[in-house]
């Protein structure tokens, strides 16, 4: 029963990934549309405990920014300015799990602003803005994943039990589907929607049409289970009882496919997040100002922002212990007890 | 031969397949190339209409998919509005470099792959096979994105590598020796990444390599002779599988590290509506893919005998 415990133990470890995610507006100290244009492109604010007299505090602090003397994008820090960090300070408005209206954040500091991963052209908070698109991009994959799942679960369902020209038909669509690269298809379907749409309109575009490309790997998996399932003893029995059509299939043949399910969402959530990241990179997605992890990167297209402003990259390694996450869940799941080793690279049948 | 038959079929039925879906998806759409002209005010209504006639967006997307297959077939696959010129010129210089770079890729992850996977198989459980597990791990959690970004970060901080474009300025007044090099370094980059992103994949998707587990018998032997033809199938599976993910991630790649393939041009043009454009690109993606699953195809067919008695006894 080790793999039970992988599971679990990746289960646990993505539950505190988002609840952290989901905990955005608490852990993050600013707004994430909350502009300083006074401070565009601040470097990360290194948190000491030493400062500069070589002084231990016990109160970490971190030091405001001053512009190097001769320079007027290079800042270096000012050591008579320190902002100890204070704990539980009241702040901008957030509505925790978009129910609770609340001032209170971890953390922040008095006199100035505390960037732990610098500000943006628009002196926006950085990190702020990674947990809060972290909200969107995960919202997306799990939602699509979710839609992507329903869709194929139906369809494998019906050409699976009901087979004959239904099975053809849905199992030539599902090819076409499988054949095409997936960017290209994400690309044509996109291209064919509104580009200006307001954010929200845009998120659950994003997830439609992410969920309409992946169906047909889920509806494939799920037709195999239910060809072999509509015939064992048991379901013949039911059948022979004069069982429906519904019932023998929500009864006795769906529940067969969970493991299946919880398996291709595991494998699905990480590509859709990525997927809604790529779109939104390329400027097809969720647009500005709301945050996200794609159009976080997107400046990076920029090549000033590329040489001068190196921390904008740093956002894209915060995302990946969710990825990481998601990909130790899917291999725990795939495993099986198998006398042969080569089971233990199942962590690359994520395709 | 019936079986290379068959496999030419279905995959012409895939190519027109996919173009009758790139063609319901343009139902979808809301807007077209002409909408943005009407909010200026120097062009009449009337125009618009004229306009809108002259590239046939008025009529019934049946008999505008069948006045597309004529003029694929007389090699332009449609108009482009922005361009104002037949499509698959304008996309078949773009899709040239789409594959130079696709292939070169293709080649080099599977150059890699190979004895990577032989020699983590032959020494299983030990410490090469981990580094080379962990490490192949290390890679799938990195998303491509941030993989390509990092690469381009790190070129422009360290100058390594030229970054963006596929050659340099003063490339036409270069001796010939000289472009191949410019290209090539060009080409790092984008390679690179896309490289570092399929490898992964197969390194860990070659469960073939265990037959060359064995010793005593020399090992290119052993891998030539008996490993690699009874791994055929799973193998250039995994071949025509590897061309889809490359093609996709090319396209992103592209996108970041601005190399004129088919990526920067399709995005272009979804962003400008240019409908012909976009239906075209897929279509190409669609060819390359179905190309490259031919090759594997007859691969297979020439190396797995079970294939050829299989058709041979229908």
């Amino acid at each position: 029963m080790i793999r039970r415990r992988k599971v679990k133990i990746w289960l646990l470890v993505l539950g505190v990934l988002h609840s952290i995610v989901i905990c955005a507006g608490f852990l993050a100290p600013y707004d994430p549309v909350e502009q300083d244009r006074k401070n565009p492109y601040l470097p990360p604010m290194r948190v000491h405990i030493v400062d500069a007299r070589k002084h231990f505090h016990v109160r970490p602090f971190v030091y405001a920014f001053q512009l190097r003397p001769g320079a007027f994008d290079q800042y270096v820090e000012d050591a008579t300015q320190p902002r100890p960090l204070k704990f539980f300070v009241t702040g901008d408005r957030y509505r925790l799990l978009s129910l609770f209206a609340a001032r209170f954040h971890l953390f922040g500091v008095e006199n100035g602003r505390i960037h732990l991963l610098g500000t943006d052209a628009f002196g926006r908070d950085q990190f702020s803005r990674l947990l809060f698109g972290g909200q969107i991009s995960l919202f997306a994959g799990l939602l699509g994943a979710a839609f992507t799942l329903f869709i194929g679960w139906c369809i494998g369902a019906v050409a699976g039990y009901f087979g004959g020209w239904r099975d053809d038909v849905l199992m030539r669509m599902a090819e076409l589907f499988l054949a095409l690269p997936w960017l290209y298809l994400l690309f044509a379907l996109r291209a064919f929607l509104p580009l200006t749409v307001n954010p929200l309109q845009a998120f659950f575009l994003i997830v439609a049409v992410i969920a309409a490309v992946g169906w047909a790997r889920p509806a494939r998996l799920v037709r195999g289970i239910v060809l072999s399932a509509k015939e064992h003893d048991f379901v013949r029995a039911a059948r022979g009882f004069g069982a429906s059509n519904f019932y023998l299939l929500r009864r006795h043949i769906l529940p067969e496919t969970s493991s299946v399910l919880l398996t291709q969402a595991a494998i699905l959530i990480p590509q859709y997040v990525l997927a809604e990241m790529t779109l939104s990179f390329l400027g097809l997605g969720v647009p500005e100002p709301v945050p996200s992890w794609g159009n976080l990167l997107s400046n990076l297209q920029q090549y000033s922002v590329l040489v001068s402003y190196w921390w904008m990259y740093l956002p894209a390694l915060a995302m990946v212990p969710f990825f990481l996450g998601y990909l130790g869940l899917a291999s725990a799941l795939q495993e099986r007890p198998n006398p042969y080793k080569i089971e233990r690279r199942s962590l690359g049948s994520l395709a | 031969m019936s079986y290379l038959l068959r496999r030419v079929a279905h995959a012409f039925l895939l190519i027109i397949g996919v173009s009758i879906l790139a063609f319901l998806f343009t139902t979808l759409a809301p807007g077209n190339y002409f909408d943005e002209m009407r909010l200026n005010p120097q062009i009449a209504p009337e125009t618009l209409v004229a306009l809108r006639a002259q590239y046939q967006l008025d009529r019934p997307l049946p008999l505008r998919y069948i006045s597309w297959l004529n003029s694929v077939f007389h090699g332009q696959m449609g108009f482009s509005f922005a361009y104002n010129a037949p499509v698959a010129p304008l996309l078949l210089v773009r899709a040239k470099n789409t594959l130079l770079l696709t292939v070169t890729a293709t080649l080099l992850a599977w150059g890699i792959a190979l004895p990577l996977g032989v020699w983590s198989a032959e020494r299983l459980g030990q410490f090469p096979d981990r580094v080379i597990s962990w490490g192949t791990a290390a890679l799938l959690v990195v998303p491509d994105l941030a993989l390509a970004l990092g690469l381009l970060v790190l070129a422009v901080r360290t100058h390594w590598f030229p970054t963006g474009g596929m050659t340099s300025v003063e490339f036409e007044s270069l001796s010939t020796l000289n472009k191949i090099r410019d290209l090539a370094l060009h080409m790092m980059l984008p390679v690179a990444a896309l490289v570092l992103s399929t490898l992964p994949l197969l390194v860990r998707h070659a469960p073939f390599l265990l037959a060359a587990e064995g010793h005593g018998i020399p090992r290119i032997t052993l891998l030539f002779r008996y490993a690699l033809p009874a791994a055929a199938n799973p193998l250039l599976s995994l071949f025509g599988f590897s061309i889809g993910a490359l093609l996709s991630g090319s396209l992103l790649i592209e996108v970041v590290m601005s190399w004129p393939g088919l990526g920067p041009f399709l995005l272009e043009a979804i962003l400008a509506r240019d409908i012909y454009i976009v239906i075209g690109g897929v279509l190409f993606s669609t060819i390359f893919l179905a190309a490259g699953n031919f090759l594997t195809d007859v691969l297979l067919y020439w190396l797995d005998p079970r294939i050829r008695t299989e058709s041979a006894s229908r």
